[in-house]
């Protein structure tokens, strides 16, 4: 069996792997429900676009669920103390993300004007309101969150709904909702017909412009207001998952220290941008294909930059800086980790294959003649 | 360690109705996905176009019954986390695996091919799709599987060791996780309750076309496929559900004890109970009408095996509890002093009774200076609640005898081709279509109401499971769920009746009329 050393370094890579999947893949259809009121004016317009995501939705929502699924098997403190403590937030994104579903389903049952008009604004809650809560807790992850435990390793959250939603980690929040928009917009500007694709790929531009801005501004942030947290002595990479066993610390500028220490890190936030800005590019040169790819590129590295920069952290208490979650003490069992380990070099490989078979099948554009041709079998 | 007793009710108040609200669209869901593919099977096999028709036409129905699964199983497996915080530290290490698993290995596989089950049908070939169809049953299935190996390790926690230096459970052999009877006898009991739902939900609805002599073709074959595959679901989902029982006789001594309301143990072989009314505080069933040796036999499959009574398990709890306290006192040492060998080799000793001790925790939070008659008040805390398990137990059996016999009948009839003019039988048929959701409910109820005070049998009290929340935080979300759910419910309902109102056209193309028209309407 690897040492727990590299399992844990595996698994915290797996994680980032596991968000940038969800990011990329549920994040295009977050961001097309986003787009839904804006880039579709009558009701067939809506309906190519709600029928670009109708047939990979449900797949794509199990990126979540994995997601979920990975934090609570191979860092259960994390779990524990994210999902409790971002308690009325994830209640939120819980509403969101149960409209979603019954939205793309229910919206096609009635051809009532009104009823699917609604619908159309609740898939747009459901994309706005996940997206956004996503940014808002990596926001909180960067500047630390107000948690402690007791000596039975019960832990106590000493903020609120309202703490969460403070400026840095909304102006977070908006990086993730320019970004999906972005991502969804070129998704939309591949997969619909002039005019939808059109008005896509014009939004998608804008929302990149914005997540380019909004992106810097974060960074300027981290770099100048937003203290970091630094182990402090040293934390044995092999040892007990017990967060309570090790000193930390807050400082100034903390999380650029990854980047002072090892500088190709940087091709994080460097993809983060290129990304974005060749998205622009092409979507203007009206290369759709190669757009999305940039697209979901940056949106990568978004993500990346977000965990390298915390890297060993995953989760710093602001109110105890000693009980916060690390790569080193928050992980699950070496045997744990190792049966993981097992079924996702098994099944990832699988659910990869299968899901871009599904994708070749689906290929080529839906258009406005399609839906209204098979008003029974699609949304 | 103390957490206020109301956040732990509305928690468990929460968990439990959110989750019996998402077992309204599992078992449907288990049950369709092989209707539809033994459907289409028969479609391929036979180039039949009513063959297709039908695997479109309750493809619709499934498709509705989905979303609200997908959407409501969501909530599910963030609530761990959101709610039961200790819960998701203390036995995450072994609870997590299953359900990540769970996402990787079936739901992927369930939910990618999904949208070509619906969108595939003129992009695919008649055997592709057809087996895009059976994709979609078997990941539902193994979905199934891998929640009830983690369900059934909370019931019958094998294969892993409390670890002092983490203060958690942590896995010590995953096969035996996988391959514990509990979870096992769970599988084919609830996979068999979903075939029986998904067959007297066709069974139903197709009466009431017959009844009304509409789609008379359609009804006919789905009817005939559905008494089948029924009738063989409902057999299996008895004696299965007695493997179940055999199994938590082994290994939930007090669960069985309280669904049979046997408060004292007697000579073998143990009778079984049919009618009586416990009381808790008298330990004791009042009125109680008897059959000699049933119990015996099916909890210990035996003439001479004893069924341990309530009063006996309350004293054996009581010894562990003692036994617990050495691990906790032990613990509580090695917490000072980490390289402590003799306290390590004291709680290893007793670590297997260490939940026992946990258990004080609600009578006084030093739980080392517990009196004698407060170790006695703990171990009577280890009785759940006997009435209503009890009666949910005969009612949910008893539906399952009515499956048989209702099956049994459709498959008589429809072997002498009689089913279309019984209407007597269709009209049983059709009333009978909320009975599998209760007895599904009720199995559930039995299963976790019956584990109390467990969280995780054994291991864990359910009382200090919980997330450390406010009350006020935890009702406002109950609040939430009750009325997003109920709100969703009726437009469930009405779109699944709308759906059978309109029958197979439903999901045949629709040519001219309301559709274009519709869609050169502006949307605003």
């Amino acid at each position: 069996m690897p040492s727990y050393e590299t399992l844990r370094l595996i698994w915290w890579a797996l994680l980032g792997v596991l968000l940038i999947g969800l990011a990329v893949m549920d994040g295009f259809d977050l961001g097309a429900a986003i787009l839904l009121p804006f880039v579709g004016k009558t009701d067939a317009e809506r309906r190519v676009v709600i029928n670009t995501v109708g047939p990979v939705w449900e797949g794509n929502q199990v990126w979540l669920i994995l997601g979920g699924g990975a934090i609570f098997a191979a860092w259960p403190p994390l779990y524990a103390v994210a999902f409790s403590g971002f308690y009325l937030a994830m209640f939120l994104v819980l509403c969101a993300l149960i409209l979603r579903p019954v939205g793309f389903k229910f919206r096609s049952k009635l051809a009532n004007p009104t009823w699917r008009r609604v619908w159309d604004w609740a898939l747009f809650v459901g994309g706005l309101v996940p997206a956004l809560i996503f940014g808002v807790a990596f926001g909180n992850v960067l500047r630390g969150v107000p948690f402690r435990f007791d000596d039975t390793l019960r832990m106590t959250y000493e903020g609120t709904l309202f703490g969460l939603l403070n400026p840095f980690a909304l102006l977070c929040g908006l990086v993730s909702v320019a970004m999906l928009t972005m991502h969804g917009g070129a998704y939309l500007a591949l997969k619909a017909e002039a005019p939808v694709a059109d008005r896509a790929a014009f939004f998608a531009s804008r929302a990149a412009m914005a997540l380019i801005v909004l992106f810097a501004i974060g960074g300027l942030c981290v770099a100048l207001l937003i203290d970091g947290y630094s182990i402090v002595g040293v934390i044995p990479h092999d040892g007990p998952s017990n967060p309570l066993m090790k000193h930390a610390a807050a400082n100034a500028g903390a999380w650029l220290a990854n980047y002072g220490n090892a500088p190709s890190i940087l091709a994080a936030p460097i993809v983060a941008f290129g990304g974005a800005a060749l998205t622009i590019l092409f979507l203007s040169a009206r290369r759709n294909g190669v757009a999305i790819v940039a697209s979901a590129l940056s949106v990568a590295g978004v993500v990346a930059t977000a965990g390298l920069s915390v890297f060993p952290f995953l989760l710093p208490s602001s109110l105890d800086p000693n009980a916060s979650l690390t790569v080193w003490d928050a992980s699950s069992s070496q045997l744990t980790l190792m049966i993981m380990l097992i079924a996702t070099l098994v099944f990832l490989p699988i659910v990869l294959a299968y899901t871009a078979w599904v994708y070749h099948v689906l290929r080529g554009r839906v258009t406005t003649a399609y839906v209204t041709e098979n008003t029974a079998s699609t949304y | 360690m103390t957490t206020a007793l109301d956040v732990v009710q509305l928690s468990r108040l929460q968990f439990g109705l959110t989750a019996m609200y998402h077992f309204l669209f599992v078992p449907l869901t288990l049950g369709l996905a092989v209707l539809l593919g033994v459907m289409e099977s028969v479609y391929v096999m036979t180039g039949r176009e009513i063959w297709r028709q039908m695997t479109k036409f309750w493809g619709v129905l499934f498709g509705i019954n989905f979303a609200m699964g997908v959407a409501t199983g969501i909530t599910m497996e963030f609530q761990f986390g959101m709610n039961w915080a200790y819960y998701s530290h203390y036995v995450g290490d072994v609870f997590g695996a299953p359900l990540a698993i769970e996402g990787l290995m079936a739901f992927f596989l369930e939910a990618t091919f999904i949208g070509l089950f619906f969108f595939g049908w003129d992009k695919l070939s008649k055997v592709a799709h057809l087996a895009v169809t059976w994709l979609v049953a078997l990941g539902s299935n193994l979905s199934a599987l891998w929640i009830l190996i983690a369900n059934g390790w909370m019931q019958h926690p094998v294969g892993a060791r409390f670890n002092p230096d983490t203060m958690r459970m942590e896995v010590t052999d995953f096969m035996a996780v996988i391959f514990n009877p509990v979870a096992q006898a769970k599988f084919v009991h609830t996979v068999s309750a979903g075939y029986v739902t998904g067959s007297v939900f066709v069974l139903a609805i197709s009466a009431y076309y017959l009844l009304r002599g509409r789609h008379v073709e359609l009804a006919k074959r789905s009817m005939t496929v559905a008494a089948s595959f029924g009738l063989a679901a409902a057999l299996s989902v008895v004696v299965l559900g007695d493997e179940s029982g055999y199994t938590a006789g082994e290994n939930q001594k007090m669960k069985i004890a309280a669904i049979e309301a046997m408060w004292d143990t007697e000579p073998a072989p143990a009778s079984f109970t049919v009618f009586g009314l416990p009381n808790q505080e008298t330990h004791h069933t009042d009125y109680e009408v008897s059959v000699p040796w049933v119990l015996g036999l099916i909890a210990t499959r035996s003439i001479n095996g004893e069924v341990a009574g309530i009063n006996e398990l309350v004293a054996h709890a009581e010894e562990r509890i003692r036994s617990g306290l050495i691990a906790y006192d032990a613990l509580e040492k090695l917490r000072g002093d980490r390289d402590n060998a003799g306290e390590r080799a004291r709680l290893a000793a007793h670590g297997d009774d260490l939940g026992y001790a946990l258990l004080l925790k609600k009578i006084r939070p030093d739980v080392v200076n517990a009196s004698d008659a407060e170790v006695a008040q703990a171990a009577r805390l280890t009785i759940p609640p006997v009435s209503p398990l009890f009666w949910a137990f005969r009612f949910m059996v008893g539906l399952g005898f009515l499956f048989i016999a209702l099956f049994a009948g459709a498959f008589y009839l429809a072997s002498i081709r009689k089913l279309q003019s019984s209407r007597a039988f269709l009209h049983v048929a059709l009333w009978a279509l909320p009975l599998p959701w209760i007895a599904a409910e009720l199995g559930w109820y039995v299963a976790e109401v019956g584990r109390q005070p467990w969280v995780i049998e054994g291991v864990l009290p359910t009382f200090l499971a919980v997330s450390s929340l406010s009350a006020g935080n935890v009702l406002t979300t109950l609040v939430g769920f009750i009325a997003f759910y109920s709100t969703l419910l009726v437009v469930d309902i009405y779109l699944m009746v709308k759906a059978v109102r309109m029958g197979p056209s439903v999901a045949a193309p629709v040519r001219g009329g309301t559709a274009a028209s519709l869609a050169a309407a502006p949307a605003e």
